[in-house]
């Protein structure tokens, strides 16, 4: 529990030395218009990353996977009122339906991660595409290490 | 001199418009293609016109021909004698096959037939001759509106295939469910969509609001059971063919995948899956009534019934890697039947018992093969980049599945002596193929 919030505040400093050059602290906009607008859904997608890799056949969450998420957290704790859907992905090189469950052990290992940093499980919904969109069609290595995904999509609600 | 009719149920076929009558010859067919060993020189067959009256009678015959050719010479086994080297001009069953004639053009067996057309049905009277024997094999009468004549000349064409090789059904009649897939990425759009065998009569089943995988046709082709994902959360749905009617199968909290008919079309198998695990259950499409068959600590998924509903043939990774099991219908006895390098998919039982389709993925490459339910003679029909999920031809003797052609996918069909590979004409990219019982 204490090594959590430990993470979680290394994590929030982080992406605050990331955004802090970027940004007004007032919320007016930002003049040279290179910077999305904080708490949209293009701020998450850059400022924090909206997606991890894995290898091939696994799971795990590597050390960048790892610090990816320490980023989408931070800026989830940020934005209380966004919720999460984290699409798991796999690569060309398995059968439909094994691909499948694999998918969604991917989408579950960034679900259990970022309620272990405190996220609010009913805040973050799972979905498992398999191989049924990929990102880059090729069948070259660089192409099925971007297919091995786990995309966090945000859902700003409508005030 | 006139052969006894015999009336045969045809259950399918005759709900499809298509009534056949059998004439049958008290000689038994001495032309018998051995098809066991793998045949490599197609038997050349001669088609003669269909002999009618009119111009329509006339046009017809020549289309239902056509596609009798077409059929023949897509298993492989046949070679079609073009028209052009015929000698002698048949006119219908009053010209007696001069024997002599169709020798010195190789060909080994020969078709003579009429059709006459009374209103809005027409009717195919055909013979089939041995050639080398001098002898008349078989003769058969077809019926059929006219809207399904293509109906009528496959049937035609599975009466000759099934003659002549002993096979006891022929997948000319066939049709195929399958997933169409046009754009990529965000334009990505998938459909169920459904063709006869040979790619003519096709449409779309749905219109692409949704993402959906995997089809499994019930047994009389009524119902569908496929994956599809509704406000992301990916389900098997239940669909009639015929309105379009769509429900969900059962209620499961989390994802459920790979549904497969049971050949009495009484129960559905499908896999669960909760935390990247999946469990196979049995479910009862008409009371929803569902039971775990296996206990969903591992990826169990693909199953499949036994023809005679006794044993489930599945996949599952709990020896590490994945691999096929064969257990009793009840879920007791899981026995793993592959052992040889590489990973093995998505089983499929052949409707004859005797094969089980598989793929196989090893070093990088995927494979479709075929191997004995008791785990031995292992035999590869097909390799590439991509090549899977196999569906079994009526008759079991060809086996279907998606191959991945350049950034394309292709459906494409192989005889289970891994001979005479054929690819299936679709309108665009193509996946999960589902041949209709």
């Amino acid at each position: 529990m204490n090594n959590t919030y430990k993470l979680m505040s290394a994590a929030a400093m982080v992406l605050l030395a990331a955004c802090g050059t970027s940004k007004q602290q007032d919320g007016s906009a930002v003049t040279d218009g290179s910077a999305p607008a904080p708490g949209t859904v293009e701020d998450f997608n850059v400022n924090a990353g909206d997606r991890v890799f894995f290898e091939f056949d696994k799971h795990v969450l590597t050390a960048d996977a790892q610090r990816t998420l320490d980023h989408q957290a931070a800026w989830l704790m940020t934005y209380p009122a966004v919720t999460v859907v984290v699409e798991g992905h796999c690569d060309a090189r398995g059968t439909e339906k094994y691909n499948l469950v694999l998918g969604e052990k991917r989408a579950d290992a960034v679900k259990d991660y970022l309620t272990a940093l405190g996220i609010a499980a009913d805040r973050i919904q799972t979905v498992s595409y398999g191989k049924s969109r990929l990102e880059d069609q090729g069948t070259t290595e660089e192409a099925h290490t971007k297919n091995r995904r786990a995309v966090s999509v945000v859902t700003i609600q409508a005030q | 001199m006139i052969p006894e009719k015999v009336r045969r149920g045809l259950g399918a076929a005759a709900l499809c418009g298509v009534l056949a009558g059998w004439v049958v010859s008290p000689v038994r067919a001495e032309l018998r293609i051995e098809i066991n060993q793998g045949q490599l020189n197609p038997v050349p067959v001669a088609l003669t016109p269909l002999a009618g009256s009119g111009a329509e009678a006339e046009r017809l015959g020549r289309d239902i021909i056509r596609v009798v050719e077409a059929d023949l010479q897509h298993c492989g086994l046949f070679r079609p004698v073009p028209e052009a080297s015929f000698i002698q001009k048949m006119n219908g069953f009053a010209t007696a096959p001069r024997f002599s004639d169709w020798r010195m053009i190789d060909a080994q067996a020969l078709t003579q037939g009429i059709i006459q057309i009374k209103g809005s049905s027409i009717r195919v009277d055909f013979r089939l001759f041995d050639v080398f024997a001098g002898r008349h094999i078989d003769g058969l009468s077809l019926t059929a509106d006219k809207t399904h004549w293509r109906k009528l000349a496959h049937m035609m064409a599975n009466a000759v295939y099934c003659r002549l090789t002993g096979e006891s059904r022929g997948y000319f009649d066939s049709r195929v469910f399958y997933v169409s897939r046009t754009g990529f990425g965000k334009k990505q759009v998938t459909r169920l969509a459904v063709m006869d065998y040979d790619g003519e009569n096709h449409h779309f089943l749905t219109q692409g609001q949704h993402l959906v995988l995997m089809p499994s046709v019930s047994p009389e082709g009524r119902e569908l059971a496929f994956l599809a994902f509704v406000k992301h959360k990916p389900r098997v749905y239940l669909m009639r063919t015929d309105t379009g009617q769509t429900r969900v199968l059962g209620d499961f909290k989390g994802m459920t995948l790979a549904p497969a008919w049971s050949p009495d079309g009484r129960k559905i198998l499908l896999s669960y899956a909760r935390h990247g695990r999946s469990a196979i259950y049995e479910m009862d499409p008409a009371s929803l009534e569902k039971r775990p068959l296996t206990d969903g600590r591992f990826i169990d998924t693909s199953p499949c019934y036994s023809p005679d509903q006794s044993r489930i043939c599945f996949e599952s990774d709990r020896s590490g890697t994945q691999q096929i099991y064969i257990m009793r219908a009840d879920g007791t006895d899981p026995r793993r039947i592959t052992f040889s390098k590489g990973s093995y998919a998505t089983p499929v039982w052949s409707p004859r018992e005797d094969w089980i389709a598989f793929t196989k993925i090893l070093n990088g490459t995927f494979y479709i093969g075929v191997i004995r339910p008791d785990g031995k003679g292992e035999r590869l029909l097909a390799q590439g980049y991509l090549v899977e999920g196999p569906t079994w031809a009526p008759g079991g003797r060809r086996v279907m599945y998606f191959r991945q052609d350049g950034k394309n996918h292709v459906l494409c069909s192989i005889d289970i002596t891994g001979h005479y590979e054929k690819r299936h004409i679709t309108p665009a990219d193509a996946l999960h193929p589902a041949w209709t019982p």
